[in-house]
């Protein structure tokens, strides 16, 4: 069984991954070919349909998060005895341990100089990313909106979304890169700093706008997505609206701010918390860069250091980061589900 | 989104003729294509929109340039002066997907076995919930459904360890199972939401007729609805892929082996360990690249489209 668990040649792969889906399909098939007969009860209908999903959400999602939750508020402490002094476990000669209740992972995210700058950052990225992308896309659109060349100036702006956030931070990197003042820079970005007849520039390195040059890549990756989605709900604004307007004296600028914003202000919307909900989880771009040093590191990536490179003692305060960051976006949910609500109340 | 056409024919009476109908819209589509001149004749417009697109451009023209330059070359001299002085090759390349550096075709055939059961099984999984949602009537539907779309928006990374844990508990560590699992579980909760608001757009008339056929929901669901959301599968298949192919926290934290990482991943560990070594950066990145990139030019409408159905609902 092998190949099923560890397949190391190509053949074993490939085969576990049609093993992979044949059994799921084989499964599925089951539950339809019980439930598909007359007079069988709603519910088993309904469970056959919705039950594998809501038991893997549960199972991969619902139970992991309050895991987490649980987690984040937990510190491992020796264990004393009744003489005061940590008693030592027999059979493996360590000192034995429990878990107890503590706000000390928070305590130290809050307190601790380090993650205050890591919270400081995520700040940033989450206000400066939706903000500028969406900026950009929505000007973008309207400059581009219904010219010659339409469609092949939004696939430009659009590529970079099918580009996955480690290759844009390669592309990115690469316009950085750094070479010693007098030496013929490759990087683009020094390139013009030298030809401007300035000193070349450490980009990725020098605090704090390091970060500022972060984030450029990361509205270069999502400028695209705004821009697609202001794109059509510019062109769904209807023209009786345009006209009375043009009718009232308001053209050009004025027409954009005064009527075409508040119309398509539902989509924007929309789209400055897809962008930062994006923001916010995403680790990528800080990971492939930097790697979170010279003081870059958002909660995202601080969230994977701490858990996986920085062993036990780690994991509580990973879970506290991976926790504030499910607080932070609970307003978001709060939002969607409202608008959510209005949108099929108007259906 | 036929909503532009729409918009074209609102202030039309309803009683006038088709060809009256006709010239109106012809009319003021002239109208407003005239509109969009004077708007855009702004020499400020315009260039605004050209210098936007040459940022937008630039950065992986001149990666893509530099992954065809001679070693010696991306060395000493920026992708600029290949204009000037150009010196082609596909060593780059080669070397990147072969050499012990790289090797990135290993990495390669990885995310093309991590992404077939990645996309088929949360779709197909995702369809069904979305149909009992759009279709059946069930107590506490809205309420169920509500908390999946709010489950959209928990953050991966808050499921990680205890997933991590179980999938240990299980033996299944090292193998491509986590990581479909855990796409799979991942891409639900948008996938239902989008194929829901698809599904609903198909008029009601068609579902109760196949019922009042006697058709139960297995075939409805088959016969009657699937060849009607092809476009809506197809959308939120290249969603799903892209996400998967594009995927680098999944995969770090339950591929880790080399013998199960995808490309994104070893290219991530290339930039950190060969930070320098532009010449398989930017192979390697293009190489990562342009399966996505090719999936997304050849069904751009297909994404766009699905694209839309989540984000200007409202």
């Amino acid at each position: 069984m092998d190949w099923f668990l560890q397949p190391t040649s190509v053949t074993d792969k490939l085969l576990v991954m049609v093993v992979a889906i044949v059994l799921f399909v084989a499964i599925m098939g089951l539950i339809l070919w019980a439930i598909d007969r007359p007079k069988v009860p709603t519910w088993v209908v309904v469970t056959g349909f919705v039950g594998p999903v809501l038991a893997a959400l549960a199972v991969g999602l619902l139970w992991p998060a309050i895991k987490t939750a649980i987690q984040s508020f937990q510190v491992s402490q020796a264990v004393l005895g009744p003489n005061g002094k940590p008693v030592i476990d027999r059979t493996t000669g360590q000192r034995s341990s429990e878990l107890v209740f503590s706000l000390d992972n928070y305590s130290r995210v809050f307190s601790d100089a380090g993650f205050q700058k890591v919270l400081i950052n995520t700040a940033l990225w989450v206000l400066l990313v939706p903000i500028l992308a969406t900026a950009i896309g929505l000007i973008y659109a309207v400059l581009v909106d219904r010219t010659r060349f339409e469609k092949f100036a939004k696939a430009l702006v659009f590529l970079p979304m099918a580009i996955s956030m480690v290759g844009a931070s390669i592309i990115w990197k690469f316009v950085y890169e750094y070479r010693q003042a007098g030496s013929p820079q490759i990087g683009l970005a020094n390139q013009l700093l030298v030809w401007l007849g300035l000193e070349p520039y450490q980009f990725l390195i020098t605090e704090p706008w390091n970060t500022f040059f972060l984030i450029i890549v990361m509205i270069w990756i999502q400028a695209g997505f705004a821009m697609t989605v202001l794109s059509a709900a510019i062109k769904a604004v209807p023209d009786d609206i345009i006209e009375a307007a043009q009718l009232d004296g308001a053209t050009g600028f004025k027409l954009f701010r005064k009527v075409t914003v508040p119309t398509i202000r539902p989509a924007v919307v929309v789209v400055l918390t897809t962008i930062a909900m994006g923001t916010l989880k995403a680790f990528d771009v800080v990971r492939t860069m930097t790697g979170g040093q010279f003081g870059t590191s958002v909660v995202a990536n601080e969230f994977y250091t701490q858990s996986f490179r920085q062993g036990q003692g780690g994991v509580g305060v990973g879970a506290a980061l991976a926790v504030i960051l499910f607080i932070i976006v609970i307003p978001v949910i709060a939002y969607n589900v409202r608008q959510m609500r209005l949108v099929e109340e108007t259906r | 989104m036929s909503q532009s056409g729409q918009a074209i024919e609102l202030p039309i009476t309803t009683d006038s003729t088709p060809e009256e109908k006709y010239s109106a819209r012809q009319q003021k589509k002239a109208m407003r294509l005239q509109d969009a001149k004077t708007k855009l004749s702004s020499p400020w417009a315009s260039g605004l929109a050209i210098i936007i697109a040459i940022l937008w451009t630039i950065p992986t023209f001149g990666l893509l340039v530099t992954s065809f330059r001679p070693v010696s070359d991306i060395q000493n001299s920026g992708w600029w002066t290949f204009f000037a002085n150009p010196g082609f090759t596909i060593d780059n390349y080669s070397n990147a997907l072969s050499n012990s550096a790289g090797g990135l075709g290993n990495f390669f055939l990885n995310s093309f076995v991590i992404v077939l059961p990645a996309v088929v099984i949360p779709i197909t999984l995702a369809l069904l919930a979305a149909y009992a949602f759009a279709w059946i009537d069930f107590k506490g539907r809205d309420a169920i459904f509500v908390a999946i779309f709010a489950l959209q928006i928990v953050p991966l990374q808050v499921a990680l360890i205890p997933l991590q844990t179980l999938f240990v508990n299980a033996g299944l560590q090292n193998s491509f199972w986590p990581v479909w699992i855990a796409h799979t579980i991942f891409g639900m909760p948008l996938a239902i939401f989008l194929l829901h608001n698809f599904m609903k757009e198909v008029p009601r008339s068609i579902v109760e007729a196949a019922r009042v056929d006697g058709a139960g929901h297995v075939k409805i669901f088959f016969v009657v609805l699937m060849p009607l959301l092809i476009p809506a599968i197809a959308a939120f298949g290249i969603f799903q892929f892209l996400w998967v192919w594009n995927d680098l926290l999944v995969a770090t934290v339950f591929a880790p082996s080399p013998n199960l990482r995808p490309i994104t991943a070893a290219i991530a560990e290339l930039s950190g360990s060969k930070g320098s070594q532009w010449e398989l950066l930017s192979a390697g990145a293009f190489i990562s690249i342009i399966v996505p990139l090719a999936v997304f030019i050849g069904l751009q409408r297909y994404f766009v489209r699905g694209l839309l159905a989540g984000g200007v609902k409202g």
